[in-house]
């Protein structure tokens, strides 16, 4: 990948990207968390495009940004005790300590690790991830389908409230 | 020019971000915007892998973060249910006080 343009691109979407994922720690408004959040969510999505996988990039747009973020707000919403805050527990120093030494495994074994990339044909199109998806991964893809039907209705069958359940009960004078 | 090792030291800084995060934050809410950032940098790394190679991998690697989205969708959605239950039984979502397992 060359050209200046992909290079400002990808400087500019990681500063974005890792900047939005610190402002998710540190702020202390949980709904300011979800605002960096969402920005974060954008940078990566920019980061597929750079990388030739539009419709990847679409769907992590729409599923991300336009489902998954909402539904974290919903819920921020629905437990209105806890939403102004956005500390840490006593266990941050440990945390932070953790993560800045899985960094720096992760960054050495990228660094020295001899990576055998290929040339990389840029041409993958939607209908070529369609046919797959329906060729050679649909066993998978029938299985996806089946887990996000359960995770619906788990997830209503969690929220419903007591008045809701008792609705269903059969009236025995009827 | 951008290398591989480039998408992949954003995806790696990106993971442990989120890393830090789902670990120390208070609200579970905040915990489950760690684990979106994890799965995301996972994403990020896959499709770099698979637009840095030849042949089969390289719609396997779009075939995989289709999957990781749609798990990741079903993981938010139930996850944030939890959240709102047990905000219900015991008006707070923090898990330092979701204790009841503790001795």
């Amino acid at each position: 990948m060359e050209g200046a343009g992909v290079n400002i691109a990808f400087y500019v979407l990681s500063i974005l990207t890792l900047v939005a994922a610190g402002g998710v720690m540190v702020s202390r408004n949980l709904l300011h968390a979800v605002l960096f959040l969402i920005v974060a969510f954008i940078g990566v999505a920019g980061f597929f495009v750079l990388l030739s996988a539009e419709f990847i990039a679409m769907a992590q747009i729409v599923i991300y940004v336009g489902a998954i973020a909402v539904l974290i707000l919903f819920a921020i919403v629905l437990t209105p005790r806890s939403v102004r805050d956005n500390s840490e527990t006593a266990m941050v120093g440990p945390a932070i300590l953790l993560g800045v030494a899985l960094a720096t495994v992760f960054l050495f074994v990228i660094h020295d690790t001899g990576w055998m990339t290929g040339a990389g044909d840029p041409g993958l199109s939607a209908s070529d991830l369609g046919r797959a998806l329906l060729s050679t991964w649909v066993l998978p893809f029938e299985i996806a389908s089946v887990l996000l039907t359960a995770a619906l209705v788990g997830a209503i069958m969690l929220v419903r409230s007591e008045a809701e359940e008792s609705e269903d009960v059969p009236d025995a004078d009827a | 020019m951008l290398t591989l090792e480039h998408f992949l030291t954003v995806g790696a800084l990106l993971f442990c971000l989120g890393l830090v995060i789902a670990l120390s934050k208070r609200n579970a809410i905040g915990v489950l915007m760690g684990i979106e950032l994890m799965l995301n940098s996972v994403n990020l790394t896959l499709i770099a892998f698979s637009r840095f190679s030849d042949g089969p991998a390289e719609i396997a690697g779009h075939a995989f973060v289709a999957f990781i989205i749609t798990v990741a969708a079903a993981e938010a959605a139930v996850a944030l249910a939890l959240a709102v239950a047990v905000y219900r039984s015991r008006q707070t979502v923090e898990v330092d006080q979701l204790d009841l397992l503790k001795l």
